[in-house]
C-alpha cells in the first residue's frame, strides 16, 4: 500500500508492507540515524518523533504512521548547522559509540519541548527507556542539562 | 621526550571528539548504515541442542525455495579448524572451531546459513532445513564437566591446542612462587573466600553486523562491525583459504565491543555466503542471537586464601581458578591467566603466592574477551577476601590496602611468571598514585564517618565498602600498533591509524599526540581508523592498549614528521633544524625571530624544490604494561525486609597516567562501573536444565538504565608515566573490576553478610540475611 506521512518536514508517498515496521520504513528512506538496537522495544535507539512524541520506530507498523509527522534525527540539524542538542551533546562527553544518541537525542528533544528546566532527575526518568552501555548515563543527563540551559538562555532557534 | 611536557597545547584537554558531531546529527558511519545494490541477508540456523551430533543435513527445500541463494553447512563447506578469538598470532586460544561441524555443543551453536533475497525468504528457508540429530549427553556445569566419565565435548580429531580434550579442560595455569604451605604457617591470620560469577554479556547496543561485497577488482570487503579488522582478515584468510590480498577489512563507526567483537563471528560466515554467490551479503545477528551466540564473560569460581602478619602486612596469597569457557575455548587461557595476572601483583609485599586453575569446556554459550579479562573475576574474591582480612585483623580496609600495595620503583615475580598463555616479562612499575587515589576517594566519600556508624533508617540500612585494582596497557612483546601520518601542502595532516576507535575516543586521543608533537591545533589533523588496505597494521582494540600502544606509535611518526618538516624549514630560514621551533602552524626561530608558516613548508616541499612528501611511519611494541590503578567507594542502601539493593553513591579515583582527553577517560571509567553495578546487581544469564537460555532480551536481562545507577562521581588522579606517550597509561578496564567487591564489601558493612555469588539479587541478599552469616 501507499501512504502520505511527514518526513522531517517533507511530504513523502511512499509504499509500504501492511507488516513492515517504521523503523524498516524510515532505514529504508535513508534515515540511517534511526538504529536497531534490539526490535522489541527495549532499548529506545530507535526512537523517533511522531506528532511530536517519542516513540520506538520498532514498535509502530509502517502503515500506522499513514498520514502523520515523523521526525528523525536528520530532521533536527546536520554537521553544517547541527541542533543546540547534538552540540550539546558533543561539548558535554556523551558520545561515545554513538549508537543510543539518536534515540536518546530525540527523547531529550520531547522532554525539553515540554519542560526548558527539568531536574537531574526528571532527565533520568525522561531517558530511562533509552539503554547507553559505554557511558553510564552521567555525561548524557549533563548533555541534555545543558541544552536545557542553552534553550532557556534563547540560544535555541 | 622530544616535545616539553610543561607547554601541552593538545594533550590534557577536553577538544571536541573528532567523530562527535557526526554522530550526534546522525551521519552513515556503521556498518549496515550504507546500502549495497543487490545485497542477500544472511541468516544462521542455530542448534536446539546443547550437544549432538549431525547425523544428515537436507537442505534442498530450502534451495528450492525461490529467493535463496544459497545454504552451506556441514556437508558443503571444508572443515578448516580455527579460532574466532580474534588474538595475535601465534594464537593462544586453541583451534577448536570450523565454521560449520557435523557436531554442535551448545543451544544456539552454528549449524547453516542461508542467503536470500530478502530477511524473511532467509528466514522461512532456515525452517525448511531438515537436519537429523543424534542428540548426546550435555554437560551444563563445570562440575558435570570434570566429574569422571563425563561425555567429552571436543572428541575430534583435528583439534589444536586444548590442554585436556579428553577431560573438558580447554586451558591449565600452576604459577608457585615461594612456599604458599610455608607462607601461610608463618602467617597470624589466615582468611579465604570463594566467590563466582556467572554467565553475562556485554551487550553493545549495536549488534554484530557486517557487509560482504566485491569491489571493482573482485576482491572481497568486509564492512564489519569488530574491534579487530587485522585479525579479521587473517582469521577469514584461514578459515576459508583465502589468499590475504584478496580480502580488504573496512572497519567504520562500531557501535560499542567491551570486548564482544574482538571475536570473528559473522564474518567468516557473511565472506563465504558472498564468495559462494557472488553477491554482496549483509548480515546482522539478533539482540537474542548477541545475547547467546556471540560471547559472553567467563563464568568462573575463584577462591582466595590470604595469610597476614598481624600487623596486616600480606605473606602468603593463594587463588584458585575454575573458568567456564562454554563449547568453545576462545580466549580460554589467557583469562584465566589474567585472573592472577593482573590481581595478584598489586600486593606485591607477599613473597607466597600460589595462583593455580582450570578452563573447562560445558554446552553452554561460547565465554570470550569481556571487558576485565578474567581481572574482574580475581578482583571479586581478592578484594572481598582483603575486606574480610581487615575485619578479621581489627583493621580500617584502607589502612590494609595502603599498606600492601605495589608503589612506583617496585616489581612483582608475578609481572615475569605470566604473560599471554605464556611466560611473561619482569616490569618494575614507574608510576602508581594508588595511595593518593585512596585519600581522595575516602574522603570523597565521607568513609572515616560513614565506617564507623552505619545508618539505619527503618528497614533500610546504609553501608559504605571499598575496593582498589589495576590493569595493564597492552600487552607486553606481542601487541603491535603503527601509525602513518602525512603532511598536505596547506600545513594540514592526515593520521591513518590501525587502531581501532570502537567508541573510546581513541581516534580523537591520536588526534591531540600527533597534535602535540606537530604544533597544530586537532582540527588540523583528520584521523582515519581503519582499513586494512590504507592503514598501517594495529592489533586492534583490546588489553587497554590504544592509548599506550597505538599512541606510543603514534607519538613516533608524528616525531618523525615534524623532524622532516623542520629539515625543508631549515633550508628556508637558513639556519640548523635544531635551533628551530614548531608551534601554531609555525615555525620559528628564536635567534632571528624570523619563521615559516608550515602551509609554506608544504608547498616548497610538495611543489617547489626538492619536492618530497612529509610522510612517516612508525610501529610500537611494548616492552612494558604499565598498569592504571583505580580504587572505589561506593554507599549501598539495604531493604532488609526485601533484599533489594540500591547504590547510592559512587565515587572511584583512577591513576591513568596523564589523562591526554580527562572528559573521555571519565567516560570510560563512568560506563565501565555502571557495567560492573549491573554485574553486581542484575545481570545473569540464566539456562534451562536442557541448556537453553531463558533471558535473552534485553528486557529480561536487566542492564543498568538511567534510573538504576546513581550519578557516578570519578576523579582522575594524576601520576605521569614515563614510558607512556606524553605521560598515559590505559582506561579502559580498570573500572569494571571495582563496583562487584565493593558493592559486595558495603552490603557486609550495611547488613553483615557476605554476598560472594553474582549478581546479588533480591533473593540472594534475603536468603543471605536469614543465614546471618556474621564473621569477626
Amino acid at each position: 500500500m501507499k501512504i502520505y506521512l511527514e518526513l522531517n518536514g517533507k511530504q513523502r508517498y511512499e509504499e509500504v508492507a501492511p507488516g513492515e515496521s517504521l523503523l524498516s520504513l524510515l532505514r529504508r528512506l535513508g534515515m540511517k540515524s534511526v538504529k536497531q538496537g534490539c526490535a522489541t522495544g527495549d532499548c529506545g535507539a530507535c526512537t523517533v518523533l511522531l506528532d511530536g512524541r517519542a516513540v520506538r520506530a520498532c514498535t509502530v507498523f509502517a502503515p500506522q504512521v499513514r498520514g502523520r509527522r515523523v521526525t528523525t534525527l536528520e530532521g533536527l540539524g546536520d554537521v553544517d548547522d547541527p541542533h543546540p542538542l547534538q552540540e550539546a551533546f558533543v561539548e558535554a562527553g556523551a558520545v561515545q559509540c554513538g549508537f543510543c544518541t539518536p534515540g536518546m537525542i530525540m527523547v531529550a528533544y520531547e522532554l525539553l519541548s515540554r519542560n526548558d528546566n527539568p531536574t537531574p532527575e526528571e532527565v533520568r526518568e525522561a531517558i530511562s527507556g533509552n539503554l547507553c552501555r559505554c557511558t553510564g548515563y552521567v555525561k548524557i543527563v549533563d548533555a541534555i542539562l545543558l541544552a536545557a540551559k542553552w534553550k532557556r538562555e534563547g540560544k535555541w532557534r | 621526550m622530544e616535545v616539553g611536557l610543561k607547554r601541552r597545547s593538545a594533550v590534557g584537554k577536553n577538544v571536541r571528539k573528532v567523530d562527535g558531531l557526526s554522530l550526534a546529527t546522525g551521519r552513515p558511519k556503521f556498518a549496515l548504515d550504507i546500502d549495497i545494490p543487490g545485497a542477500l541477508v544472511g541468516k544462521i540456523l542455530r542448534s536446539p541442542h546443547a550437544h549432538a551430533r549431525i547425523l544428515s543435513i537436507d537442505a534442498s527445500k530450502a534451495e528450492a525455495l525461490p529467493g535463496v541463494a544459497c545454504v552451506l553447512h556441514c556437508g558443503n563447506v571444508k572443515r578448516i579448524p580455527f579460532t574466532t578469538a580474534g588474538q595475535g598470532w601465534p594464537e593462544p586460544s586453541p583451534y577448536d572451531t570450523v565454521l560449520f561441524d557435523s557436531k554442535v555443543r551448545y543451544v544456539g551453536d552454528q549449524v547453516a546459513a542461508v542467503a536470500a533475497e530478502t530477511e524473511e525468504i532467509a528466514e522461512e528457508a532456515l525452517k525448511l532445513i531438515k537436519v537429523e540429530y543424534e542428540v548426546l549427553p550435555a554437560v551444563l556445569s563445570v562440575e558435570e564437566a570434570l566429574a569422571e566419565g563425563a561425555p567429552v565435548i571436543h572428541d575430534e580429531e583435528d583439534s589444536q591446542g586444548i590442554y585436556d580434550a579428553a577431560h573438558n579442560i580447554a586451558a591449565a595455569v600452576d604459577i608457585p612462587v615461594g612456599d604458599i604451605e610455608r607462607g601461610f604457617a608463618e602467617s597470624d591470620v589466615t582468611v579465604e573466600e570463594i566467590c563466582e560469577i556467572p554467565y553475562s554479556q556485554h551487550t553493545p547496543i549495536e549488534p554484530h553486523c557486517v557487509i560482504a561485497y566485491f569491489d571493482e577488482d573482485g576482491r572481497l570487503v568486509l564492512r564489519t562491525s569488530t574491534q579487530v579488522p587485522f585479525h579479521v582478515r587473517r582469521i577469514v584468510a584461514r578459515a576459508l583459504e583465502l589468499p590475504m590480498e584478496r580480502i580488504r577489512v573496512i572497519k567504520p563507526r562500531v557501535g560499542g565491543g567491551f570486548g564482544s567483537k574482538q571475536e570473528v563471528i559473522l564474518e567468516p560466515v557473511a565472506a563465504a555466503l558472498a564468495l559462494r554467490t557472488g553477491r554482496p551479503v549483509r548480515m546482522a545477528l539478533d539482540r537474542s542471537e548477541v545475547f547467546i551466540s556471540s560471547r559472553t564473560r567467563h563464568p568462573m569460581r575463584v577462591r582466595v586464601k590470604l595469610g597476614a602478619k598481624k600487623d596486616g602486612t600480606l605473606h602468603a596469597i593463594e587463588m584458585e581458578a575454575t573458568s567456564n569457557t562454554g563449547a568453545y575455548g576462545t580466549h580460554a587461557l589467557t583469562v584465566l591467566s589474567n585472573v592472577g595476572s593482573k590481581t595478584l601483583p598489586l600486593y606485591n609485599k607477599a613473597p607466597h603466592l600460589w595462583f593455580h586453575g582450570k578452563a573447562v569446556y560445558t554446552n553452554l554459550p561460547v565465554a570470550g574477551a569481556y571487558r576485565g579479562y578474567g581481572a574482574t573475576q580475581g578482583y571479586f574474591a581478592l578484594e572481598v577476601a582483603m575486606d574480610e582480612l581487615a575485619g578479621r585483623l581489627g583493621m580500617d580496609p584502607v589502612e590494609l590496602r595502603l599498606k600492601n600495595h605495589i608503589r612506583a620503583g617496585e616489581t612483582s615475580p608475578i609481572f615475569e611468571k605470566i604473560g599471554e598463555g605464556r611466560e611473561g616479562v619482569p616490569m618494575v612499575v614507574r608510576s602508581c598514585a594508588l595511595s593518593q587515589c585512596l585519600r581522595v576517594g575516602a574522603e570523597r566519600i565521607g568513609w572515616d564517618e560513614k565506617r564507623k556508624s552505619p545508618r539505619r533508617e527503618g528497614p533500610w540500612a546504609y553501608g559504605v565498602g571499598m575496593a582498589v585494582s589495576m590493569q595493564g596497557s597492552g600487552i607486553t612483546g606481542v601487541d603491535m600498533g603503527a601509525a602513518t601520518i602525512m603532511m598536505n601542502e596547506d600545513g594540514s595532516f592526515r593520521l591513518l591509524v590501525g587502531a581501532t576507535d570502537i567508541g573510546t575516543g581513541s581516534d580523537t586521543i591520536l588526534a591531540q599526540i600527533a597534535a602535540e608533537v606537530l604544533g597544530v591545533p586537532v582540527e588540523r589533523i583528520s584521523v582515519y581508523s581503519s582499513d586494512t588496505d590504507f592503514t598501517p597494521f594495529d592489533v586492534g582494540a583490546y588489553a587497554s592498549s590504544t592509548t599506550y600502544v597505538s599512541g606510543n606509535a603514534v607519538l613516533r611518526a608524528a616525531q618523525e614528521v615534524r623532524r622532516k618538516a623542520l629539515e625543508v624549514a631549515a633550508g628556508m630560514l637558513g639556519e640548523p633544524a635544531e635551533h628551530l621551533e614548531l608551534a601554531d602552524g609555525k615555525v620559528i626561530s628564536p635567534r632571528t625571530g624570523k619563521s615559516v608558516t608550515l602551509s609554506e613548508v608544504g608547498h616548497r616541499a610538495t611543489y617547489v624544490a626538492d619536492q618530497k612528501h612529509i610522510i612517516a611511519s612508525a610501529s610500537f611494541v611494548p616492552a612494558e604494561s604499565p598498569p592504571p590503578f583505580a580504587a572505589f567507594f561506593c554507599e549501598v542502601a539495604v531493604d532488609t525486609e526485601t533484599g533489594i539493593v540500591r547504590v547510592e553513591r559512587f565515587v572511584a579515583t583512577a591513576d591513568c597516567g596523564v589523562p591526554i582527553h580527562p572528559k573521555l577517560a571519565e567516560g570510560q571509567l563512568e560506563g565501565a562501573i555502571v557495567q560492573g553495578i549491573g554485574h553486581a546487581l542484575t545481570e545473569e544469564l540464566l539456562f534451562s536444565n536442557r541448556g537453553r537460555c531463558l533471558n535473552a532480551n534485553l528486557f529480561d536481562y536487566k542492564i543498568p538504565s538511567s534510573l538504576d545507577v546513581p550519578d557516578v562521581e570519578v576523579v582522575l588522579v594524576d601520576s605521569e608515566e614515563p614510558t607512556g606517550p606524553l605521560g598515559a597509561k590505559s582506561i579502559a578496564e580498570v573500572g569494571i573490576n571495582g563496583p562487584l567487591p565493593a558493592i559486595s564489601n558495603a552490603i557486609y558493612h550495611a547488613v553483615g553478610v557476605r554476598l560472594t555469588r553474582a549478581p546479588f539479587t533480591p533473593e540472594r541478599v534475603l536468603s543471605a540475611l536469614r543465614q546471618g552469616r556474621r564473621l569477626g
